[in-house]
């Protein structure tokens, strides 16, 4: 067992690649990291390429290191991950969709993210002639009676798209395949090239019900590749942005699995407190979901005494009517009988998928990168961080009733100590390569961002928590009945458009 | 249980009052609603919300049109689960190349009269995702548009002024 930083050190380093390292390693490097991966001493944070390299960033769990190791294959091939470590297999498909770098001994060759559809193929990798855009060979399932039900990608509610494929012996789930890719709108090739300012436009819109987390973790990797920190008062009213935005998505998504289990009250009580979240928001930063709001540099609203007191009164209103609402979901025994032991995903394989957030969470996996790895100002505040073990609905109900009271905890600290003081910083002129990572409600964002010459963005990476999380619902939903799909699909809350890009 | 429904009955309704008819959208709408349209819809709009590319900010605010403040269903208008039950289709995101086929198919399904609404900035032009490869462009480049509702998302509100404008028309008022 090597450790990360020892692998690191083997390589060729990146200069101006702050604040993890990054080197360039030959092909044994390359596949002893794999082994680490595939091993479970170490954990995926993120896989991507360029044309002729591809790039992976690693957390060795033990000392809790991050770093990046960088494999040149100016012919394009390089040796797969996802053939020994699972979690890879989608990464890489996308990177061959978009690059056109090819994971040699991969076990699936399928594309993921081309539908055959954009008039070219590998887009990011100097453009070729189209794919054909023919049928898509789901994986078999092999026995009788077996039925299959193809939903979406258009979905009965009013919900992202993308397309599931159940396979199900009578009612019970013998194997769903997701296909997605559907919403995929090209963001890293908008994001070359353009402005800074534009480019944290797009970030904040790579999974809109996150986009402060997306504005946290792209502001803060431009700001790391420009080696500047925003001013104090900024980093904290980014917390306080982040954290309204944790509790609006956990309050609407708390009633909205209970919804899902035709549990209508508390999806209608959930859905005025989340509302006060937003109208909080709104008063306070000008902008219901805070889009925008976050810039690199710092932030582009300062809270005023009245937005400060709405959000006061926002967190007294939760106080005052969540108890009553939390009570109202333990002692409703046949809404318990729906959660509990539904869509139950094993620790091993959380940890293995580096699952994040209330999934990983709620199957005993400690992440939380506001703990685990920190940021400023989450080393300053005081709070837990709740993990369960049972991995069903109702361990990542409890997670999120959980985070919901952290959070409050955060804002309240957060407009107690909010120091004074200027609320952006002037970005200097200046190239390098910046890497930041922020805790989205549903998990943790990865962002890494390439300034070059011109001060604009040359390359940028965004990798949504949904990309570990999603292929961990397949594993969950099996065995389960397929009316009870709705229920762990809710639980889990993937994006769509954040994993689609 | 009982407490919160007994609350319920004793505090006053949170729901707002209806908002004004978004004269923007009424004027466009002067253009598309015939009087045939008008006798089949009455009262009454049924729904079908379709994301073709949006980042979910426009569905996050579709479905606060739902809760208790703004109590979409007051007016008589309420989402289906099927393009077959729906008089209208609520399109949000710019067009991308790999949904544009699912939303012509979903169209199709669709029996007439039926009327789209184009729902949020991208909706219009693509908006900040114009020029992708991956983008096909705003919803009017794939389908005839009735309405557009701005905003990036647009609010509730904004929302619900433009479907009440909708529904005035169709009920030919």
């Amino acid at each position: 067992m090597t450790s990360l930083t020892d692998m690191i050190a083997k390589g060729r380093p990146v200069a101006d690649q702050r604040p993890w390292p990054r080197a360039i390693v030959d092909i044994d490097t390359w596949e002893a990291a794999i082994s680490e991966l595939a091993g479970g001493n170490w954990t995926l944070l993120a896989l991507w390429g360029e044309i002729g390299a591809v790039h992976m960033a690693l957390l060795d769990s033990a000392p809790g290191t991050t770093g990046v190791i960088s494999f040149a294959c100016p012919t394009g091939y390089y040796p797969s991950v996802g053939r020994h470590h699972a979690p890879a297999i989608r990464l890489e498909r996308a990177l061959r969709d978009l690059v056109g770098l090819e994971p040699e001994g991969a076990t699936d060759e399928r594309p993921w993210l081309d539908h055959g559809r954009w008039g070219m193929s590998r887009p990011l990798g100097g453009h070729a002639s189209p794919t054909e855009a023919g049928a898509y060979r789901f994986l078999p399932a092999e026995g009788e009676h077996l039925h299959q039900i193809p939903v979406g990608p258009v979905h009965a509610g009013i919900i992202e798209p993308g397309h599931f494929r159940f396979t199900a012996s009578g009612e019970t789930v013998v194997r769903l395949e997701e296909r997605l890719g559907y919403v995929h709108r090209g963001l890293e090739g908008l994001m070359a090239g353009a402005s800074l300012d534009r480019a944290a436009k797009l970030a904040g819109r790579a999974s809109g019900d996150s986009t402060v987390a997306y504005g946290i973790a792209f502001g803060r990797a431009a700001e790391a590749a420009l080696d500047i920190a925003p001013p104090p008062r900024a980093v904290w009213l980014r917390a306080l942005m982040a954290e309204l935005e944790r509790v609006a998505n956990h309050l609407g998504d708390i009633g909205a699995i209970c919804n899902d289990a035709a549990f209508s009250i508390m999806h209608a009580h959930c859905a005025i407190l989340r509302e006060g979240a937003l109208r909080a928001a709104d008063a306070a930063f000008g902008h219901r979901l805070m889009m925008d709001r976050v810039v690199p540099g710092g932030v582009a609203a300062d809270l005023g005494p009245a937005g400060a007191a709405r959000i006061q009164a926002f967190v007294a209103d939760v106080h005052a009517r969540f108890p009553a609402l939390v009570s109202l979901y333990d002692e409703t025994a046949s809404l318990q009988n729906r959660t509990a032991g539904t869509g139950v995903l094993p620790p091993a394989l959380a940890q293995q998928f580096g699952a994040g957030g209330y999934v990983g969470r709620a199957s005993g996996r400690t992440f939380d990168a506001r703990r685990t790895l920190g940021y400023p100002p989450y080393d300053r505040l005081a709070f837990d961080v709740p993990v369960l073990t049972a991995g069903d609905v109702d361990a990542r109900i409890w997670i999120r009733i959980r985070e919901v009271t952290q959070s409050l905890a955060i804002i309240e600290q957060v407009l107690r100590d909010l120091p004074d003081g200027p609320i952006r910083a002037a970005l200097p002129q200046g190239e390098g390569e910046g890497i930041a990572i922020a805790e989205a409600f549903r998990g943790d964002v990865f962002a890494w961002v390439r300034i070059g010459g011109d001060g604009g963005v040359a390359q940028c990476h965004l990798r949504d928590p949904s990309w570990f999380q999603w292929p961990l619902l397949e594993a969950a939903i099996e065995g389960n009945i397929v009316a009870d799909f709705p229920l762990c699909n809710k639980s889990f809350n993937c994006s769509y458009a954040g994993h689609d890009l | 249980m009982t407490n919160l429904l007994l609350e319920g009955l004793m505090r006053s309704a949170l729901t707002e009052s209806a908002p004004q008819a978004d004269d923007a959208a009424l004027a466009e709408l002067a253009r598309r609603l015939d009087a045939v349209s008008r006798r089949r819809l009455g009262r009454s709009l049924a729904i079908r919300e379709v994301d073709a590319g949006s980042c979910n900010g426009c569905e996050l605010e579709i479905h606060a049109l739902n809760n208790a403040f703004y109590s979409l269903e007051r007016f008589g208008i309420r989402f289906v689960a099927s393009p077959r039950h729906a008089d209208v289709l609520l399109v949000t995101g710019p067009v991308t190349r790999n949904m544009q086929e699912a939303v012509l198919r979903t169209y199709a399904a669709t029996p007439a009269p039926k009327w789209v609404v184009a729902v949020g900035d991208c909706a219009v032009d693509g908006g900040l995702f114009a020029g992708s490869y991956a983008v096909a462009g705003g919803i009017g480049q794939v389908l005839a548009v009735d309405l557009h509702i701005r905003g990036c998302p647009p609010s509730p509100a904004a929302l619900l002024a433009g479907l009440v404008a909708l529904l005035e028309k169709a009920a030919g008022r």
